[in-house]
């Protein structure tokens, strides 16, 4: 299999650190197995490859027909694991579309779950980071695993591509050299909160808004981003409200929200509470005419299953997938979905996995050599470098450019409006048709 | 014997009068609050209670069969949430049948009755299944045994039943026949909650004629107080844990499907949060007293719907419902430290020690 | 020899309820999801084998249970259970090519039947049944050999079934070294166990068990000829072993696993609080997460250096901070519950944990804990310039914490204290009676508790290096208390095998992430089943229950023990 400098160089690295633990270390009666175990972790240290491609973080080298392996941390199990099924899938189906095969060798998906929390992203993290064989990764899912776990990855020299953090401290300015290994596909809330606040302001000319999120840092952070543009633009915000994402009964909550009277209520939060608060608007006094506004969280066909015909006139802010700037793309990806699990997309961020995927294989192939022997050689320096240069990329969530913090997605962000809540004729662009811009 | 016991102590009863009065004085400071700025009008109120109220028989549904198992077995059915979701999840694919074949809305009352009868039966499988090979064997362990089996249980319910239909959720079909709303003595309600709030009275009206008036319903009585002298006087214990069980079962099931019919959601985790309130409910009203578990499920309903806006909106706090459960576990711990076994007792078993 | 036609019938529904299972096991997804993963390179993937062992299981009870009969018939027996199970599944391949299943049940996939026919579609249907009865004879085969042939035997193959399944947590410890990467290179191939590696680790496994069970008795004979001193001084070898080896570990093992080794450490320094609560003084806690949580956020907030920094403390000066913070809070919630009992305990305790983990999400308090953005920008500790950076080191730290904390927690348990909690725990009125004081002898247990979970937390906190209202959900509580009975409720061996148990595997088997609570779930039923007073009981409360079980045999009744001395 591979072997590879970025593993010496962190095991040298690890030797100077228990040598001067040894030096600073409390007696313990332990102490002369402390010292054998090093001096035995030295006479142990991996041959050098004799790589031709030199790197400054590492080299992953791939003996001739042997797998190439990428590894997601999504969360695909407890309650938020629709959403990394979701992610799992779209990579999937961007490994099929590559022909399982990337410079004639078999790609290998491994992965971990990473639980939508904190210490989940940790633990998978650091799983995957002990792993010498993977040459990217995808994930996280949920940005507060991202916090912790991206700078794990790239201390072990892999580079991440995110189908679905958003939150915008991930990619801001002062992020530090810790979340150099770090791109995503998924939209800055800052993007998409900007976006949505300018549509409703000036092309609904709305006034006054409210608000609501259900505790994720997804959710909280776009609607904090809406509701500070929307200010800033001249509007009122009459109520900034929060739900639990397992609540059912939103009739309360909007009862409160309706004594503000609005005239439009964004709720950028996920399917299930999302279809909730899209029916019981309907029924509650005060509310029933508010315009109602989601974003991509909810943008899939399973939530208008969710909402039924309320969702009918509603609005979404959620990336282009429009056949005019995509062609058919999207809907040939939804068809080979169907076929290949049964089913439809399950939550909104599966062509962001699929992107993420795609760009990695493609960023792979710039920046791989191959030798005489047909050992394959990728440096993973080169590669974290490739990927912040991807530029024109085109992906299922249009045009992709990354900038130098490591955000790729497409900055064109569209609004829809819904004209059937039949998730048959689940089109985008069509139905929910685009509006904006 | 509790009363000495406070006499005794009058430290702890300072604190303990300490810690209700405060609570008391930010409710009246923020009921106050609230209502002096007016932003609510008398209509939203009774709004607000009204949808209280259909939430809240909804907990008082799934609540009565956590009181009786444990009215019986004096064992925490961790799992009763996940037999209300495998009831109301299985369903959901006869009810789409229906309405996909245009049945729902053509012979609704009858197709509606079917689905009933396809998530009591279900829940009730699974709740008898659950009971013969993960209780049974546990009934004369130590309390906690059964309590993390139970756990286990639900764990395993649900995943079980995730890998079964899938990890997205599905959505009911809408009967023609219970869209909009009736109007009833002034006041706008829901077909829909209309109809919950009716099969939950009914239900436990049922319920409580089952236990009391029946000969099945004093044999449980009689298991409740003590298993040992019910067994000497010919009382088939099995048979009777057996069908408090499977009564328990159907509960949840007639539940799921009412839940299915207001929220049109249906999927693997549904059954975890309302499990935790209906469990809730049925302590506030009473552990194993059925009244209780009803009037438990309607306060714990109202709380949720009224209070944050009541209590806290007065007081300046932001985004008042994410804090919901905040008021309603504190009302349980005010009603608890007033009445230690529930609003109307422990009615079913004779209390211990 | 038996031809009892009810015998029969016995074989029939032993078939017919492992063929259940085996069913069961294909729809739920587990099959087709673990047929990628290869056991043995070529020969067998984890998703054969599961069913493999369902054939394997359906022929060895039903051979156990008509035993008196020939050994043909055992066998012909056995095989017809296998092939009633296989039967079962073939039938799920008929109406699974006929109908579309899959509109109901996501699993029963066109790669599933294919999976389940060999290849061969409807028509391999037959092969499934040969295939399982095969598999069901074997299972004869196996309850006919002797006792010290089958250990061996079967242990044998779970070592390669082990090995099989850990290959992946293996490999990256075994390339660390050059030994091991020797070692990795002979046992493993690219995907799976290499057969000559299979072959060997069943040779070594069965013949270290072969071994094991044939010089049992002999040595235990010569371990009590030696003299006391020589058996003092074999004890303190063993110990002194046990140590370096622990201390040793996270070297050995790398990265992940001493993160594992770090959360188990957690797990078990809560285990050890809430066995004061529940273990000692009986005092049912399902919200323990909230003192996690609380000296989480207390050492995330004095030490982090981001936006929500309030003290720039080090790690070591806002430990004994969060350990009295959340002492302080143990108390402050163990007073309005103090005259709650049993049950009542349970839902009311539950609550607090609910409300702490929704004040530290809400926006209410947002300005002050950050809300659901979470506390960021904790840095690691340091011990005389060096940073504890990677979980190899914190895992020093969880150690001779959890060392400290059980000391304290066996001393208060020997203390008068301790033996106050005990009274309390077997009956409140009578203990008040002997001049128990309740009300400060609950609250020492509340407060004490939830002390270690501070510890617990602080530690949580710089592992993590920010702290997310997320992390403290209800099933935490959840896990540590299950933790703490699956070990053997009292016993402090009992909260770390039981922490090892259902904290240390499901992490290890993270990648097998969807199935992880399924197996977990039935886990727990079944643990509760075969060993009610957990895998390390503390031996009080052992005899106990057995003496409780001979009471109620001699009585004959069945019979509710209601509250029983190990009650909650």
């Amino acid at each position: 299999m591979s072997s590879e400098e970025s593993e010496q160089r962190d095991t040298t690295k690890d030797e100077e650190e228990k040598a001067m633990k040894r030096g600073t270390a409390p007696q313990s009666f332990g102490i002369w197995l402390l010292l054998m175990m090093v001096s035995f972790s030295f006479a142990s240290l991996p041959a050098a490859a004799q790589a031709p491609v030199t790197d400054p973080v590492g080299v992953v080298k791939l003996a001739k027909g042997e797998p190439l392996t990428i590894a997601y941390w999504f969360v695909v199990a407890g309650p938020d694991a629709s959403l990394g099924i979701d992610t799992r899938r779209g990579v999937e189906i961007a490994i099929e579309d590559k022909g399982g095969k990337v410079l004639g060798h078999p790609i290998k998906l491994i992965g971990e779950d990473s639980g939508c929390n904190a210490e989940g992203g940790v633990t998978a993290a650091t799983k995957l980071a002990a792993n010498p064989a993977i040459v990217a990764a995808i994930g996280s899912n949920c940005s507060s695993e991202a916090v912790p776990g991206a700078p794990i990855l790239w201390r072990a020299g892999i580079v991440t591509v995110s189908p679905s953090n958003t939150a915008p401290k991930l990619t801001a300015p002062d992020r530090g050299p810790t979340f150099d290994g770090y791109v995503r596909t998924a939209h800055n809330d800052k993007v998409q909160g900007r976006v949505a606040a300018e549509f409703v302001r000036k092309v609904l000319k709305v006034s006054k808004a409210a608000t609501i999120h259900d505790g994720s840092p997804y959710a909280e952070g776009l609607a904090g981003v809406f509701a500070e543009t929307f200010k800033k633009l001249g509007g009122t915000i009459t109520s900034q409200e929060a739900i639990a994402p397992t609540d059912t009964d939103m009739r309360p909550v909007l009862t409160k929200i309706g004594a503000g009277k609005p005239a439009l209520i964004y709720y950028p939060i996920f399917i299930a509470a999302g279809g909730h608060v899209t029916r019981q608007a309907k029924e509650v006094a005060g509310v029933g005419k508010v315009k109602l506004m989601g974003a991509d969280g909810m943008f899939s066909p399973d939530f208008m299953k969710a909402a039924g015909d309320a969702a009918v006139g509603m609005y979404h802010s959620s990336p282009d997938l429009s056949p005019e700037a995509l062609g058919p793309a999207y809907k040939t990806f939804v068809d080979k979905h169907q076929k290949k699990y049964g089913e439809k997309p399950l939550s909104a961020f599966h062509p962001h996995a699929y992107d993420a995927a795609l760009m990695v294989f493609a960023a792979i192939e710039k920046v791989a050599k191959k030798d005489a022997a047909g050992n394959t050689y990728i440096g993973r320096k080169a590669l974290r470098d490739a990927l912040y240069a991807t530029k024109g990329f085109k992906g299922l969530t249009g045009t992709l450019t990354c900038d130098k913090y490591g955000d790729c997605a497409d900055p064109k962000i569209a609004v829809y409006q819904t004209e059937s809540a039949d998730p048959a004729k689940w089109e985008p662009g069509k139905n929910p048709r685009k509006i904006y811009p | 014997m509790r009363q000495r016991w406070f006499q005794k102590l009058s430290l702890v009863d300072l604190l303990l009068w300490a810690f209700r009065a405060g609570v008391l004085l930010l409710v009246i400071w923020g009921t106050i609050g609230t209502l002096s700025a007016g932003t609510y009008s008398g209509e939203t109120w009774i709004d607000l209670v009204v949808f209280g109220l259909s939430q809240g028989s909804v907990y008082a549904l799934i609540a009565l069969g956590y009181t009786m198992v444990y009215g019986i077995l004096r064992m925490i059915n961790f799992a009763h949430g996940e037999v209300f979701m495998s009831g109301a999840y299985t369903a959901y694919f006869v009810a789409d049948a229906l309405a996909r074949a245009g049945h729902l809305n053509r012979n609704p009352i009858l197709s509606l009755l079917l689905i009933l009868a396809v998530s009591m039966v279900t829940s009730t499988a699974v709740a008898l299944l659950l009971e013969r090979i993960a209780y049974r064997p546990l009934r004369r362990a130590p309390r906690l045994v059964p309590l993390i089996a139970a756990i286990g249980a639900s764990f395993f319910l649900q995943y079980a039943f995730r890998g079964l239909y899938g990890s997205g959720f599905k959505a009911y079909p809408e009967a023609e026949i219970l869209k909009g709303k009736w109007t009833i003595a002034g006041i706008e309600i829901l077909r829909t909650q209309a109809v919950v709030l009716v099969a939950s009275v009914l239900m436990m009206l049922g319920l409580y004629i089952f236990v009391m008036r029946t000969k099945m319903g004093t044999a449980m009585r009689a298991v409740s107080e003590d298993m040992e002298v019910a067994a000497l006087m010919g009382i088939n214990v099995d048979r009777v844990i057996v069908i408090t069980f499977g009564v328990g079962a159907a509960m949840a099931g007639a539940a799921g499907m009412l839940y299915a019919l207001v929220f049109k959601q249906v999927h693997f985790f549904m059954g975890f949060v309302p499990g935790i309130k209906a469990f809730t409910a049925a302590v506030l009203g009473g552990i194993g007293n059925i009244p209780g578990a009803m009037l438990g499920g309607l306060f714990l309903g109202v709380v949720e719907s009224v209070g944050p806006i009541l209590f806290l909106d007065g007081l300046g706090i932001v985004a008042p419902y994410q804090l919901k459960d905040v008021i309603a576990f504190t009302m349980l711990v005010m009603v608890l430290i007033f009445r230690p076994s529930g609003i109307l007792g422990e009615r079913l078993v004779v209390k211990k020690a | 020899m038996s031809t009892d036609p009810r015998l029969w019938g016995g074989t029939i529904r032993t078939g017919l309820v492992w063929g259940g299972v085996a069913v069961f096991l294909a729809l739920v997804g587990m099959v087709e999801a673990f047929a990628g993963r290869q056991i043995v390179a070529g020969v067998i993937s984890l998703g054969r084998s599961l069913l493999l062992l369902t054939g394997l299981a359906a022929g060895y009870q039903a051979a156990q249970r008509s035993a008196g009969g020939g050994p043909m018939l055992i066998l012909s027996r056995a095989g017809l259970a296998g092939a009633v199970a296989g039967a079962l599944l073939s039938a799920l391949v008929l109406v699974g090519s006929a109908l579309d299943l899959r509109q109901v049940l996501v699993n029963a996939s066109p790669g599933l039947f294919s999976l389940l026919s060999f290849g061969q579609g409807v028509a391999g249907a037959y092969l499934t049944v040969l295939a399982a009865m095969a598999a069901g004879a074997a299972g004869g085969v196996a309850s006919l050999l002797a006792a010290r042939a089958r250990g061996p035997l079967v242990t044998g193959l779970a070592g390669v079934l082990a090995l099989g399944l850990f290959q992946e947590l293996l490999d990256p410890v075994l390339r660390r070294s050059i030994v091991g990467s020797a070692i990795r290179g002979l046992l493993f191939a690219d995907n799976g166990l290499s057969l000559p590696g299979a072959f060997a680790t069943f040779l070594l496994a069965g013949g270290m068990s072969a071994l094991w069970t044939d010089r049992k008795a002999a040595a235990r004979r010569w371990l009590l000829t030696l003299p006391a001193s020589r058996r003092l001084g074999l004890r303190l070898l063993a110990l002194g072993l046990g140590v370096s080896v622990l201390l040793l570990l996270p070297l050995a093992a790398g990265p992940f696993l001493s993160t594992v080794l770090v959360l188990v450490g957690l797990y078990t320094l809560m285990g050890l609080g809430l066995n004061l609560e529940v273990g000692l003084a009986g005092l049912l806690d399902l919200g323990f997460v909230a003192f996690f949580a609380i000296g989480a956020y207390t050492a995330g907030l004095l030490t982090s250096t981001g936006d929500l920094a309030i003290a720039n403390l080090s790690f070591w000066g806002a430990v004994p901070v969060a350990v009295v913070v959340s002492l302080i809070a143990g108390v402050i919630l163990g007073v309005p519950v103090l005259g709650i009992r049993g049950d009542y305990l349970a839902i009311a305790t539950l609550g607090f944990g609910e409300i702490t983990r929704l004040l530290f999400l809400s926006d209410f308090l947002r300005p002050w804990l950050g809300g659901s953005q979470g506390v960021l920008g904790i840095p690691k500790p340091t011990i005389g310039g060096l940073e504890l950076k990677g979980p190899e080191h914190l895992f020093y730290v969880t150690l001779v914490s959890s060392a400290l904390v059980a000391y304290i927690a066996i001393r208060l348990r020997d203390s008068r204290l301790g033996r106050a909690w005990m009274a309390l725990r077997e009956d409140e009125d009578v203990a008040e009676a002997m001049g128990i004081n309740l009300v400060n002898v609950k609250l020492l247990a509340y407060g004490l508790g939830a002390a270690f979970a501070g510890v617990s937390g602080a530690i949580f906190a710089v592992l993590v290096g920010s702290v997310f209202p997320h992390s403290f959900q209800l099933l935490i509580s959840i896990n540590v208390l299950a933790l703490i009975i699956v070990g053997g409720i009292g016993s402090m061996p009992g909260v770390v095998v039981g922490s090892l148990f259902l904290v240390g595997l499901p992490e290890l088997l993270r990648e097998f992430a969807e199935f992880r609570f399924l197996v977990y779930g039935a886990a727990l039923v079944l643990m509760m089943q075969l060993r009610p007073e957990g895998l390390w009981p503390a031996a009080a409360i052992s005899r106990e229950l057995h003496a409780a079980d001979e009471m109620v045999r001699s009585r004959e009744a069945t019979r509710l023990t209601d509250a029983p001395p190990t009650d909650g």
